[in-house]
């Protein structure tokens, strides 16, 4: 057996998730590693955007920023910002948002805006950017993140982006028509949304890792689902084309 | 009306104190020369706009001009955090930084209505999250045909707007190819405005019918400065620097090592170290 990462089984699971007929707006980071690993494998026509505007583009390397020139570069087209919001992402016209996230909850809400008091922040983070409207018009979202008890907590200090509120019913009692949050891959295990609650339950767990390791890095009481599998181990391709787009990211960001 | 200027005097006409200022840039063409003159000539109180600040912005807070920043993503990109403007919220230094805060749809929004001369911008967004709950100026309206909440914000009115972008010709005609961001609403938005270009040409040449052109009878100063987006980038001319977004981090995270930098890199520079950085990070432009 290969060899590999808690990061790197998270990227793969993710990844796996992606099909040739998606249209996915591209969180940076983790988001763009998982998408860009499904194109360059098993979903060679899926369409990939960028909120700078960049419609189906087709990065050799990882963007270190959402606006990078490669990805202007490989696009079919360039859309202005407003555009982006106004006809493709409110449009409707996008079936999976990719969003990571500092902290999350059991119902798949996240917080990228600040720990501690909002006027008087303990940290302040980076802020919701497209998240909170991402995360209402595609029509599902993906979410990729690293367990851990500061990231997966009871209780968030804010919400920057709904996913599904309080529980069943929250979106639709908001007026809002899109499936929300239907994956949580994290490098432990993959959650999806109970049918009856909404509330995140683990699904399938990747190879040896264990149930309390799992609550070990989980603010709250962990879930299962009924028949929880096993998570695939990631194949010598995957993790050969992972590892070769990391590698060639890094020398070009190094340049 | 466009009028050609330096750079110095073109920030000494067109920026005043307690001024509302955007500096836009996504990502592509963010308008560095033309904002470290701004650091230069040392305009205090300042309201800064930008949906995505960056290093630049940074530097203007750390600097202790910068009275009050909206924004809808605040960090160096794939790299961290904004360790000025971080300290400047978490602990007031040097000066408490007000914040008004919004999503990226709400600040598009909001350019594209003050370009369009409306008084606000209307938008399906801010369902179930709280930043309408900190942020007083996220209000809605009911949509008077279907009886839908939607959300809105007030449309974004610079004082002065400030761009980089790729060409002007002769007449004053600012050409901006790639990623256009919402430079062109900002320009149209704002009561005056400051515009860098790389290069000056006798005529556009052969173009795309679609290039995003800003009349010269829409734009105010316009400065020929090589180079002047970096560390960002402008598309055919020179690449993102993203060595130097990296080593920012650690620049950035001491007061004294930032100040010192500052002190070195902007403060005793002028706006021609630019056209070396340009020659430093040139592609071969086709």
């Amino acid at each position: 057996m290969t060899d590999y990462t808690p990061t790197e089984i998270m990227t793969i699971g993710a990844a796996r998730l992606l099909g040739n007929d998606d249209v996915c707006f591209v969180g940076i980071g983790a988001p763009s590693a998982a998408c860009n690993l499904a194109r360059l494998t098993h979903a060679p026509k899926i369409t990939l955007i960028y909120e700078s505007g960049t419609l189906s583009t087709r990065p050799t390397v990882l963007p270190l920023s959402i606006g990078d020139g490669e990805l202007c570069d490989t696009a079919l087209t360039t859309v202005p910002v407003p555009e982006m919001f106004r006809y493709w992402l409110q449009g409707g016209r996008i079936t999976v948002g990719f969003l990571g996230g500092a902290q999350i909850d059991r119902f798949a809400n996240l917080n990228t805006t600040v720990v501690g008091p909002y006027d008087n922040p303990r940290v302040r983070l980076p802020g919701g950017g497209g998240a909170p409207e991402i995360a209402i018009h595609c029509g599902q979202i993906f979410i990729i993140m690293a367990m851990g008890q500061r990231a997966f907590m009871d209780k968030l200090p804010f919400i920057t982006s709904l996913g599904h509120g309080t529980g069943k019913g929250s979106r639709e009692a908001l007026g809002v028509k899109t499936k929300g949050p239907t994956q949580l891959i994290t490098d432990l295990c993959i959650f999806e949304p109970d049918a009856a609650t909404s509330e995140l339950t683990v699904t399938t767990i990747h190879p040896g890792v264990t149930r309390e390791q799992i609550q070990a890095n989980c603010g709250w009481p962990v879930k299962y689902a009924e028949n929880v599998r096993e998570t695939p181990a990631p194949t010598e391709t995957e993790l050969n084309v992972l590892r070769d787009l990391h590698a060639r990211t890094k020398a070009a960001h190094a340049a | 009306m466009a009028t050609f200027m330096s750079l110095s005097d073109a920030i000494a006409a067109n920026v005043r104190d307690g001024d509302t200022i955007a500096m836009e840039g996504f990502t592509h063409l963010i308008p560095y020369a033309a904002g470290h003159e701004v650091i230069r000539q040392k305009r205090q109180d300042l309201t800064l706009i930008r949906m995505t600040p960056d290093i630049l912005y940074d530097q203007l807070i750390g600097m202790g001009q910068v009275k009050k920043l909206v924004f809808s993503w605040a960090g160096n990109p794939g790299v961290g955090s904004l360790h000025r403007m971080r300290e400047a919220v978490e602990s007031g230094w040097p000066r408490k930084l007000e914040i008004e805060e919004h999503s990226h749809a709400a600040m598009a929004n909001a350019f594209e209505a003050g370009a369009a001369n409306l008084p606000f911008a209307v938008f399906r967004g801010y369902k179930g999250v709280d930043l309408p709950k900190v942020n007083p100026r996220i209000k809605s309206v009911t949509c008077p045909y279907t009886g839908e909440v939607l959300a809105t914000v007030p449309a974004v009115r610079p004082d002065v707007s400030i761009i980089h972008a790729l060409r002007a010709d002769r007449e004053g005609n600012v050409l901006l190819e790639g990623i256009v961001g919402v430079q062109k609403e900002a320009v149209l938005a704002a009561k005056r405005s400051v515009i860098t270009v790389e290069e000056i040409v006798d005529d556009f040449g052969p173009r795309n019918a679609n290039a995003v052109i800003l009349p010269s009878w829409t734009v105010g100063a316009v400065v020929k400065v090589p180079g002047g987006a970096h560390p960002s980038y402008a598309q055919g001319y020179y690449k993102r620097d993203n060595a130097f977004y990296i080593a920012w981090d650690a620049i950035a995270r001491d007061r004294a090592t930032f100040l010192k930098w500052m002190e070195e890199n902007v403060m005793s520079k002028g706006p021609e170290a630019f056209a070396a950085h340009a020659r430093r990070f040139a592609v071969a432009a086709a």
